[in-house]
């Protein structure tokens, strides 16, 4: 009994410390000052100054990848979620084989590596001679993130009471008011975690931008780590860099753990 | 009272080839409480969304006043629905949900204040205008749906099964307040249910409807006492439906008796249902001054009063309720009175079925190729087949049929079933039997070659 107590505890441990290993050792490493990973040359917080006061080597590069990639991020997931909430709607309304055919041809970019989605789209992009940049990031992201969204939308579309859009147009709403007084709020929460997937999803992204970002010279966080590494070692500032990220996206998921268990208990 | 609010005209309506409600004619008086009561698939919730404006008719017309609704948007219409599943706002608190409609029509906070406060004490929930409507049980969301239609004033209130989803005791108690709202609103109602107590409980008058047809339009005791075909008959209360021959004026004879009654008109020996309510049959142990007798079989006790089934001497079974037991075994005396009766044109005689003659000796009908004597015809003639209802065999295989169908209405006649059957080629045939069938059931349908009578058919095209 205390045995297998012992080992189910210690297999639990493992996972955990397989799974965040890496990332306390780049947190621990973001507090010393050494050049290349894995030499602790005693505490210090002057990578941290360096990354916020860009004094550093290549800092422009890191910076304005850090931005691109926000920006990337933000546009893509916003169309991205518009796109997918009304092909949500469309889908939803659909019946028998259509349905079944629309929702495996959303599935499969899903299921599509990104290496394929990315040559695809480079090869589409050339083909019909769009110069490639910004724009064709973008497009590219949209097109990867928008299944995401059908799939978180959908389910909420599933639970909704089938007459509630009527309802609202039988009180006297415009089918658009119906849409932004009844159906969009009823929809929220799947649309706000389709963004969110949408949003990570296009932030770490690097097989279809490395592809469709063409030849002038855009970097996104991944693309910069990618080519910096190839260089000969990471920019030391990286570590504080990754350490914040993985921080930011910690709090965020508490905030919305602690709100969905929040709203839960009160319904209850 | 007398003038008409709503006007539909020659209402049709087909989903993907199959015809869910035709040719129906009705008007609405202003102020009534009407209900459209039927079974599911009648085509009851079909006409109130073409009414409330959720579905657009194929042929035909819907007035409001005079002014045809057809082409109107739903959130043009002066009408207000509460739908079935209550449908309420779930992001929105119950005094949100009643102010929706009054908020977009631009009235003055304070005026709408008014009028929530106003409904919200009309349908007893005065205290609840803060609460999430996911907290409320289903008879208070019930409440605000049908508080959120009435606040807009509407001219005509769609109600589509509002009680179907509430448990017996607050339908009853809904049901009471729903007539009294009715009352102090002078509001028209449109009531949708398939509940034919709810609908004689609540009506002005009742619309019975089956297989997107109107088959009475009465009152409730109208439709209970004078159904006018064994359908409805069948669907409003309990009833013994029996097949009767109307010997002549106030005089029919059934169950192998001659019985007084006070129908006229019918013609002289003319096939004919009749209709008894089981407690309109009188139970006696003694054989005096009674009509006919049998033996007991089973008997329930219902609360008031007992069910019982009695075996008649002739071989017919009938139910019977009366405020006395009577134990199974128990051999008894039974009485009915003229008026008690209710003599209805029968339907149809036998099957009458359009058919092709082909090939010698064969006809072409109900999708397949029959056998029988096509004498006096000649190849390509168009012909009606005459089958008595009796003459149809169902199989249990219905692979071992020519033919099959599914079973879709059942109707026991006291001796036997007489069943509509829905046949692959979409006809319908109807059939007498001994045989217990489920509604549904797939069988086989055959028919002997010397039990089809062939007919001219009447040209007309």
């Amino acid at each position: 009994m205390m045995v297998k107590k012992i080992l189910a505890r210690l297999y639990i441990a493992i996972i955990l410390v397989v799974l965040y290993a890496p990332i306390l050792f780049i947190a621990i490493f973001s507090f010393t000052e050494a050049k290349s990973l894995g030499n602790w040359t005693g505490f210090s917080t002057s990578l941290y100054a360096s990354l916020f006061s860009g004094q550093m080597q290549n800092s422009s590069g890191l910076i304005s990848a850090v931005n691109n990639t926000m920006i990337i991020a933000l546009i893509a997931s916003v169309i991205a979620t518009i796109l997918g909430t009304v092909a949500a709607i469309g889908i939803f309304n659909l019946h028998g084989r259509k349905k079944q055919a629309i929702q495996f041809l959303n599935n499969i970019p899903m299921i599509n590596p990104d290496i394929i989605t990315g040559v695809s789209l480079f090869l589409l992009f050339v083909f019909l001679h769009f110069s490639q940049g910004y724009v064709t990031v973008i497009l590219a992201h949209v097109t990867f993130c928008t299944p995401y969204v059908v799939l978180n939308v959908l389910p909420k579309l599933h639970q909704m009471n089938p007459n509630i859009y009527e309802a609202a147009l039988d009180l006297g709403a415009t089918p658009m008011q119906a849409l932004r007084k009844v159906l969009v709020p009823v929809l929220r929460p799947g649309m706000v975690s389709g963004f969110i997937l949408s949003f990570t999803m296009s932030l770490d992204d690097f097989a279809v931008t490395f592809f469709t970002r063409g030849t002038i010279g855009l970097e996104t966080l991944s693309t910069f780590i990618y080519a910096d590494a190839r260089k000969g070692g990471l920019t030391p500032e990286l570590r504080p860099l990754m350490t914040l990220i993985f921080l930011i996206i910690l709090v965020l998921l508490l905030f919305f753990n602690v709100r969905q268990a929040k709203m839960h208990k009160e319904n209850v | 009272m007398t003038e008409h609010i709503i006007d539909i005209k020659h209402l049709s309506k087909s989903f993907s080839g199959k015809e869910v409600l035709s040719d129906i004619n009705l008007y609405v008086r202003r102020g009534e409480f009407i209900t459209l009561l039927g079974p599911s698939g009648c085509g009851k919730t079909t006409m109130l969304r073409m009414i409330a404006g959720f579905l657009d008719p194929d042929e035909g017309e819907i007035t409001l006043e005079g002014n045809p609704l057809v082409g109107v948007p739903p959130h043009e219409r002066p009408l207000n629905t509460v739908f079935q599943r209550y449908a309420l706002f779930p992001h929105l608190d119950v005094y949100d949900n009643i102010a929706f409609g009054l908020k977009l029509q631009k009235i003055p906070s304070d005026e709408i204040d008014k009028r929530v406060r106003k409904v919200l004490k009309l349908v007893s929930m005065s205290d609840y205008e803060d609460r999430d409507v996911d907290t409320l049980s289903g008879g208070q969301q019930q409440r605000i749906a049908i508080a959120r239609a009435i606040v807009n004033k509407p001219k005509v209130l769609l109600l589509d099964e509002p009680l179907a989803a509430l448990d017996l005791k607050m339908r009853k108690d809904m049901q009471i307040e729903l007539k009294e709202m009715h009352k102090q609103l002078g509001i028209t109602f449109i009531y949708v249910t398939h509940d034919q107590e709810e609908a004689l409980t609540l009506s002005d008058t009742i619309v019975v409807m089956n297989e997107g047809r109107i088959q009475q339009i009465g009152t409730p005791k109208d439709i209970y006492n004078e159904p006018v075909n064994s359908f409805v008959a069948d669907f409003i209360g309990e009833s013994n439906i029996l097949n009767a021959t109307m010997i002549c004026d106030h005089k029919v004879s059934f169950i192998g008796h001659d019985f007084e009654c006070v129908d006229e008109g019918f013609g002289e020996n003319v096939p004919v249902d009749v209709v008894i309510r089981p407690e309109d049959i009188y139970i006696r142990r003694s054989q005096s001054g009674t009509q006919f007798s049998g033996t007991v079989v089973s008997c329930t006790f219902k609360g008031v009063h007992y069910e019982m089934f009695v075996d008649t001497d002739e071989g017919f079974e009938m139910m019977i309720q009366d405020y006395n037991a009577f134990e199974p075994g128990e051999k008894v005396h039974m009485l009915i009175k003229p008026e008690d009766i209710q003599v209805m044109k029968k339907e149809r005689i036998d099957n009458v079925i359009p058919a092709t003659v082909g090939k010698e000796g064969t006809i072409h009908m109900l999708g397949e190729n029959f056998e029988c004597s096509t004498e006096g015809f000649s190849e390509g003639d168009k012909v009606l087949a005459h089958v008595s209802f009796d003459k149809v065999d169902l199989e249990d295989d219905d692979e071992a049929g020519k033919t099959s169908g599914n079973v879709s209405f059942i109707l026991y006649k006291g001796d036997h079933y007489h069943l509509t059957i829905l046949t692959e080629s979409g006809e319908k045939v109807w059939v007498d039997t001994d045989d217990i069938w489920d509604k549904n059931d797939l069988v086989g349908i055959n028919i002997l070659p010397e039990d089809i009578r062939l007919e001219k058919a009447v040209e007309n095209e």
